[in-house]
């Protein structure tokens, strides 16, 4: 599932980066990885924006940034199986 | 001069790290306040050098480069350390050692960077930073395995205590830095994969010191669950907000006043001790109100940069950008925008200062082009003048002012203009592609004093240094302009009527008859553009009144109610919404982007916008009043 989809709170990990098409999806890409959106680590949406729940706010392994949504639509990640909360 | 030619040469130390890692603290803590703040040759970046004393007595320079996720740059920040290091960077020269400073609590981030820095083959140690925090969290990093790890030295810091650098310090000490290795550095860009493959080994390191262990839900989490809150988030935002522009507004005014007294008693006081005389005229007119007009901005700047430290320093800063990011954002600014705006309804001169923390440049440049929109406080004095003589004293159903309506309105109008403004440069600029966000939310700390006081300071010496000695000068030559040539002997009219400023005026006003300025206006706007309120005090002038100080208003009041129309002055109200009457504002814009070619265009679309703002005003206000 897109990172956009998960449920705030809910823990995940990054499966695969895919930015859509072009020059600039590329360094997209590229970009999100050097902050560390890398396939096996640990996600979570921290928190959505008001309007248009925009940006949103991504715990990725230690560090949290914020995101507009078609940045994070490119990160596919899998929930984890963790005890209900 | 001392022979420098048997000296070896002071070796170069740089500081690179993520952003948010407690570098400028470590900075601040191994240079103290040694440091020098310029910029970075054609760039707005930031260039901090400090010097450092070792305890053996040997000078190494500290250089503190920007923030950096990698070595291939996105911003400009990342393209000036990417270039020093590379030694690819005009003007300077390539640091010797490389201080790769870490945060202790995220080295799955951070190690990504010492490994692309290892590559690289610069000779360096891993400063192992924030270690206090990371050990109340529990996280202990078995520091000599780490360093066994990743083949590279590593010491502990603690950047926000005076000693925290003392292993770092022996260490620049006693490595008798090497002479740099000739030859360029080869750096090849990674592929994703690439990336992926240095994560795994940042991974496995981690694991074996020990410190592979992600937090659940931290206090920063609980923080951020409050303040990133779509409902009280905004309403936290708001009251943040208001505090500061309460501040920088009200709180400013006790000790500005003080400066303004403290100047008039000085110029007073020198008026009646010399004798009349051109050196008087410019150290009283010229030099000191030159100088009065630089140090009267000091409070506002100071209030507002310990605002600005502050929240920055605490984390809270990209925090207030995530919450105004979406609003913000459809006109084209950034989050970041909002603070800087929000001062220049004080003043715009610390508001285009404050634009420093906008770090995209696009933004920072659309942030400055609109700033002057926002109505400072110096144009109520304007406001004041014109809605009191023309505006009737009428209340209005549901007991509304007439008057505060016509003022609401006017602030209305710049920040409409400011956001339309805003909109067509977004549009102008390159193809409406994806803007980029990324912003780190860093964890919440508590503000270091130390590091508070050092920024702040480092405002204040570049605001009085830089901005405040253009200002001083133009500020002198205003002067001379409205005061040479000296009137002919048995002249009756205002001496200003005779001076350059006058000529000027007088030509002005030929460009200015459209909208319904008369002469009197177009000359007093001349000395008016060293600050707004300067044109109610040479309106008096011109009108030859004899009244000075806090009297002018009262007098010219019935005087320009019966010799204007009405509709020049609600021609002259329109243009004091958009006219960038201010010099010192201009000179601020140009120390901050580091050119004339801004603060020229910024003058010539504002003078526009006020020609028009006004002929259109004026020809409306005619037509109608010929109606009614």
């Amino acid at each position: 599932m897109k990172l956009t989809d998960l449920k705030t709170g809910t823990q995940a990990r990054v499966v695969s980066v895919v930015p859509a098409e072009g020059v600039a999806a590329l360094e997209l890409g590229r970009r999100l990885a050097e902050l560390g959106f890398l396939p096996g680590e640990a996600v979570r949406v921290v928190a959505r924006g008001l309007l248009a729940r925009e940006p949103i706010a991504v715990r990725i392994g230690t560090g949290t940034f914020a995101l507009r949504l078609f940045e994070a639509a490119c990160i596919r990640v899998c929930p984890e199986q963790t005890p209900a909360a | 001069m001392e022979a420098l030619s048997g000296a070896q040469p002071i070796p170069l130390v740089a500081l690179v790290g993520n952003p948010n890692c407690g570098k400028t603290a470590l900075f601040n803590v191994l240079t103290g306040s040694r440091q020098k703040v310029a910029n970075y040759a054609g760039v707005t970046v930031e260039r901090k050098e400090g010097a450092l004393l070792t305890p053996s007595g040997s000078r190494v320079r500290i250089l503190d480069l920007p923030g950096a996720y990698s070595l291939d740059p996105l911003t400009p920040d990342e393209q000036v350390t990417a270039d020093v290091l590379l030694g690819r960077r005009a003007g300077e020269t390539a640091p010797d050692f490389v201080v790769c400073v870490t945060d202790a609590t995220n080295l799955r981030q951070n190690l990504r960077l010492v490994l692309s820095l290892k590559r690289l083959g610069l000779p360096m140690v891993v400063a192992l930073n924030m270690t206090d925090i990371a050990r109340r969290k529990g996280i202990v990093i078995d520091a000599e395995r780490l360093a066994r790890e990743l083949g590279v030295a590593v010491v502990e810091t603690v950047g926000v205590k005076a000693s925290g650098a003392k292993r770092l310090i022996e260490m620049l000490d006693s490595a008798a830095i090497p002479a740099r290795a000739a030859g360029k550095f080869e750096w090849h860009t990674p592929s994703t994969a690439d990336i992926a493959q240095d994560q795994a080994e940042v991974r496995r390191i981690l694991t074996a010191v020990g410190a592979d262990r992600i937090d659940g839900v931290t206090f920063s989490d609980q923080l951020d669950a409050v303040v990133l809150h779509p409902v009280a988030g905004p309403l936290i935002l708001a009251a943040i907000l208001f505090l500061v522009f309460q501040a920088v507004f009200a709180w400013a005014q006790l000790p500005m006043d003080a400066i303004k007294t403290g100047v008039d008693a000085l110029a007073g006081w020198l008026g009646h001790a010399m004798p009349e005389s051109l050196l008087k005229g410019l150290l009283v007119n010229g030099v000191l109100a030159g100088v009065g007009s630089v140090f009267v901005f000091l409070p506002q700047i100071i209030i507002l940069f310990f605002f600005i430290l502050m929240l920055e320093e605490s984390g809270y800063l990209p925090r207030a950008a995530f919450l105004l990011d979406r609003l913000m954002g459809s006109v084209g600014l950034s989050g970041r925008a909002f603070i800087p705006l929000l001062s220049s309804f004080a003043c715009a001169i610390p508001g285009v200062m404050a634009t420093r923390t906008i770090q995209n440049p696009r933004d920072r440049l659309a942030t400055i082009m609109i700033a002057p929109l926002m109505t400072c406080s110096a144009r109520l004095p304007v406001y004041a003048l014109i809605i009191g003589a023309f505006i009737p004293q009428r209340t209005l159903w549901g007991g509304l002012q007439l008057q505060g309506i016509v003022l609401f309105a006017l602030y209305l109008v710049g920040v409409a203009s400011a956001m339309a403004v805003a909109y067509v440069l977004k549009r102008a600029g390159a193809k409406a592609r994806l803007q980029t966000l990324m912003l780190e939310l860093p964890v919440y700390h508590w503000p270091n004093l130390r590091n508070l006081a050092i920024g702040l300071w480092q405002r204040v010496e570049i605001f009085l240094s830089r901005v405040g000695t253009i200002i001083l000068a133009l500020m002198v030559i205003l002067w001379a302009l409205s005061s040479f040539p000296t009137p002919p002997p048995g002249a009756t009219g205002p001496a200003i009527q005779y001076s350059i400023a006058g000529h000027l005026g007088s030509w002005l006003a030929v460009i200015f008859k459209p909208i319904g300025f008369n002469w009197q206006i177009s000359i007093a706007l001349v000395p008016g553009l060293a600050a707004r309120e300067v044109a109610v005090g040479a309106l008096g002038t011109v009108y030859a009144l004899s009244v000075t100080g806090e009297n002018v208003s009262g007098a010219l009041t019935p005087l320009i109610a019966h010799s204007w129309s009405l509709p020049t002055a609600l021609s002259l109200l329109a243009w004091y919404v958009f006219a960038p009457q201010c010099l010192s504002t201009l000179a601020t814009v140009k120390r901050e982007t580091n050119s004339w070619r801004y603060p020229i265009i910024m003058a010539a679309y504002l003078f526009a916008l006020a020609y028009l703002g006004s002929f259109i005003t004026f020809r409306v206000a005619t037509a109608l009043s010929s109606l009614g």
